[in-house]
């Protein structure tokens, strides 16, 4: 049985894999620092005060070598729990400035969610792999990090 | 009999929460969907009338006119909002996408003219949950 392509140099070939997931969650774009009138004209209908919300996607791109004996990147059912446990669980039906900690002072923009997305990631996914997130807030606005 | 449709669409916040209810009661019927400080979603709304195309213009409806009542009737109220909080045609019922669909019926229907009818609307919450409506 042939479980990786040993007829290419294995060592030469990097690919990604991708895993999609979602969550829902309330947020309001505000900055403290700023009067009323400030935030409304910077942030416009996204500064409501009583919130509004999302069904944020989310790709999880890890990209490395096949490993040789199972011919896998990286198992997708433990990048799914992994998201799931560091993602998912906190930011799902939540609202992002009320009920997580990674919000309670950094605006909720869909670039400031990449990036912390990005670290609670990265800091369980072995260096050897390269790590890219794209979120989607809405089907029409979406971000990359590390861009 | 010709069908057309509109899609429009909004983003807001809601809870599922009925405050008759203890916490508990909340949290065994509606789970995560009942945390207090709201959730939201990406709302896409679709619009059908029905009726017969004009001679003059082969229109059932102008598609564009459609759209602007959709916007002004329902858009305007509903998005970037919190439908508990800030939606009148909501104050007091339950913010579920059923009672939303029956609300968003009640806000369209008055305001279309005569040689059209509301056929019905699809409501979708996440990509993977939607409703329907005919008012009936």
């Amino acid at each position: 049985m042939v479980i990786a392509n040993t007829s290419i140099n294995i060592f030469m070939n990097k690919v990604a894999v991708y895993r999609k997931e979602h969550f829902n969650a309330a947020h309001r774009l505000h900055n403290p620092h700023w009067d009323e009138a400030t935030n409304k004209q910077v942030f416009g209908k996204c500064n409501n005060p009583s919130y509004h919300g999302h069904n944020y996607e989310l790709l999880v791109k890890v990209t490395g070598v096949p490993d040789a004996a199972t011919g896998y990147v990286y198992d997708m059912k433990l990048l799914s729990d992994l998201v799931q446990e560091e993602v998912i669980s906190r930011f799902d039906h939540k609202n992002l400035n009320l009920d997580t900690a990674a919000f309670k002072e950094l605006n909720p923009t869909a670039e400031n969610i990449a990036m912390v997305i990005y670290g609670l990631l990265r800091s369980k996914i072995d260096e050897k792999f390269e790590l890219q997130v794209r979120l989607y807030e809405t089907e029409r606005n979406f971000v990359e990090y590390p861009a | 009999m010709v069908y057309i449709t509109r899609i429009e669409h909004f983003n807001a916040a809601h809870k599922l929460y009925n405050p008759a209810w203890t916490y508990e009661q909340n949290e065994a019927v509606f789970g995560k969907c009942a945390n207090e400080n709201w959730h939201g979603h990406n709302f896409e709304l679709y619009v059908t009338v029905k009726g017969k195309p004009n001679p003059d213009t082969g229109f059932v409806f102008d598609a564009k006119k459609l759209s602007k009542i959709i916007k002004q009737q329902v858009i305007e109220k509903v998005d970037h909002k919190n439908l508990n909080v800030d939606v009148d045609f909501m104050a007091g019922k339950m913010c579920s996408i059923e009672n939303l669909v029956i609300g968003i019926w009640q806000q369209l229907a008055p305001h279309l003219p005569a040689s059209v009818q509301l056929h019905a609307l699809k409501l979708y919450e996440t990509p993977r949950i939607f409703v329907e409506y005919f008012g009936d």
